[in-house]
């Protein structure tokens, strides 16, 4: 058990060290340094010089990814070029806010997807399934920037219940933040409930086809007993994964929401810093986002692992 | 002679088989509303140059933010372009760029997976590696790095689109050939003697094919998501061409007082994604193949 999860963590690393190598490999072979693509048509001369110098861009590549690497295990990502201050006080604040989204979105999102998806297993092709599935289709398949727009067009500004943009500062607190924050969660939520519902329903379908319950059914089980004892642990168990890669993959979404809301989190700062050119934040950004996809995976390994015993045996075996 | 008539043979069967597959899609309304959509949407890609009622770029100060009337159907936006031709013009350049770039993804993430499926030892477990990093890294954040560096040129968007949507193709083809592997089939190739290529390409493709069919069809619709968010972003399709993603932004502004010109293209791009789903939904289950219990990888 305990090798396992040593082999897990050390995977994770083996798969962050490779994401370390691809940024920056990809940001060296791709036309333009940081500071050619910085200074745009000033890269020149002395300015060019003193920019390389400045930014230790003068010193052979592999030495560069050494020392870069070396500062990012200790937590100092350099320094940003547009933002003129050390990465670290740029990351901080988005960082928080991404979180308060990210989080609202989960505490809403998955007890909704596992009523849904159960009820849409239960009574499955009858009314409630058809329809909650049909709506789920459309809130899986529609572009987030089309269901965003199309909130703040119904909620914003036609109904005016809610600011339709988020127009606060990057560095505000927690409560001024939370009534701007109601349409950019739902919007997420909306898109993470779809998906989660969908897989749990087919899981728990799944289960209810296999020997036991028919057993447990044949037997003369209450159905709600059944449905909690026997089917739901069965069926939850896979779904964390699955559920574990649906957020991480969503990761790539919140960032086109965070701009249609004006949101000041690390999905705005994406597009930011690449409109910026500003090469060192978005290395850092491509660092941050692949950490939070392998720990997000890891979690959810171990939490399987935890939670089924037949599964150590089987992964051993492997 | 003989030879001739054998392939004329195959070909006279696969032609069949399309026909049943898309007839047991069509079977079901799901699949029937989806491939009525998909056909449509091509249809109009094809034919709206023809249809388009006005010119697509024309700017006039003097039409602009008109309601939608009798002689603009669906208004005109903030420089006095008809949205009705923008609109049904909007999906051109998504389909066909998204289209070939599937095909890329197809192409490359099959076969390598196939290859690693195959190959397995430490070939498999270093390509799996790179590509679970690449799979870390968020398919928009490398995007948008590319296009901003190289340009969003035609011959860059393909084969970046191609790449970055094949690698959850290699996982895929990998499972699949990991699941024909171990049949007697293989085994007695191998005991004859065959190469590598030879077992690839006439026991194991045919054996996945439909996986991997299945797993291309529905990246189109992932990509033309991922394409219009890049269009939304102003990193895809440059102005003045029509496209759907890039309307959506520029209305987007004004449509307090103007919302014609945001609802025409969010129907048409929203009526196109949910067409190709529906059409790839009903193709996995005409072949038999459950994706309900998989991420969105």
């Amino acid at each position: 058990m305990l090798f396992l999860i040593i082999k897990r963590i050390l995977l994770g690393l083996i798969t962050l060290f490779i994401v370390s190598l691809i940024t920056f490999v990809g940001t060296e072979i791709l036309p333009g340094d940081a500071c050619t693509t910085y200074l745009e048509r000033e890269a020149y001369g002395a300015a060019l010089e003193a920019c390389y110098k400045r930014l230790g861009l003068d010193i052979p590549a592999y030495e560069r990814y050494l020392s870069w690497a070396y500062n990012v295990i200790q937590g100092d990502f350099g320094y940003s070029l547009s933002g003129q201050m050390p990465i670290n006080e740029v990351l901080g604040p988005r960082i928080k806010n991404s979180m308060v989204l990210a989080s609202a979105a989960i505490i809403i999102g998955i007890p909704l997807a596992l009523v849904l998806g159960i009820v849409t297993a239960l009574w499955r092709d009858k009314l409630p399934d058809i329809t909650i599935s049909t709506i789920t289709i459309f809130a899986m398949t529609i572009p987030e920037f089309i269901s965003a727009t199309l909130l703040i067009l119904i909620v914003a500004i036609w109904l005016q219940w809610l600011p339709g943009i988020v127009i606060v500062p990057t560095d505000v607190t927690f409560f001024e933040l939370l009534p701007n924050i109601i349409l950019p969660v739902i919007s997420i939520a909306m898109i993470m409930t779809a998906h989660m519902a969908r897989m749990v329903r087919s899981s728990v379908i799944q289960v209810m086809a296999t020997d036991y319950v028919q057993m447990a059914i044949l037997k003369g089980v209450p159905y709600w007993k059944m449905v909690f004892k026997h089917v739901l642990p069965n069926a939850l168990l896979p779904a964390i994964n699955v559920v574990a890669l649906t957020i991480a993959w969503l990761l790539g979404g919140v960032v086109v929401t965070e701009v249609v809301f004006n949101y000041p989190g690390l999905g705005r700062l994406v597009i930011e810093s690449i409109s910026n050119r500003d090469l060192p934040t978005v290395q850092a950004l491509a660092i941050i986002l692949a950490s939070i996809y392998v720990s997000i995976n890891l979690i959810a390994d171990l939490m399987t692992l935890m939670l089924n015993p037949r599964l150590k045996s089987l992964q051993i075996r492997k | 002679m003989e030879i001739n008539k054998i392939s004329e043979e195959k070909q006279k069967n696969i032609l069949l088989k399309v026909l049943e597959v898309l007839k047991t899609m069509a079977s079901r309304p799901s699949g029937f509303i989806g491939l009525c959509i998909l056909v449509f949407h091509i249809l109009l890609a094809f034919l709206s140059p023809y249809l388009a009622p006005y010119d697509y770029k024309a700017i006039d100060p003097t039409l602009m933010l008109q309601a939608p009337s009798s002689e603009y159907w669906f208004g005109t936006d903030s420089l006095g372009r008809d949205v009705f031709t923008r609109t049904i013009m909007g999906g051109r350049t998504a389909l066909t760029i998204t289209f070939f770039g599937s095909l890329i993804a197809l192409l490359w993430g099959g076969l390598l997976g196939i290859f690693c499926g195959l190959v397995g030892g430490k070939i498999d477990d270093v390509v799996m590696r790179i590509v679970d990093a690449f799979l870390s890294i968020p398919w928009i954040l490398a995007m948008l790095l590319i296009v901003s560096l190289l340009g969003t040129s035609i011959e860059v968007l393909i084969p970046a689109l191609g790449f970055f949507y094949g690698k959850g193709i290699v996982r895929v083809a990998r499972a699949a050939t990991h699941d024909v592997i171990a049949k007697d089939f293989i085994i007695s190739a191998r005991a004859r003697g065959h190469s590598n290529m030879s077992i690839i390409w006439n026991e194991i493709i045919p054996n996945v094919r439909d996986a991997i069919l299945v797993e291309g069809a529905m990246r189109w619709s992932w990509m033309l998501l991922g394409f219009s968010s890049l269009s939304f972003l102003g990193f895809g399709v440059s102005p003045p061409t029509p496209d759907w993603g890039l309307m959506i932004s520029n209305a987007r502004g004004l449509m307090s007082f103007a919302y014609w010109a945001v609802i025409a293209p969010i129907v048409g791009l929203s009526s196109l994604i949910i067409g190709i789903n529906l059409t790839a939904d009903a193709f996995a289950k005409a072949l038999g193949i459950d994706r309900s219990t998989k991420a969105p990888v």
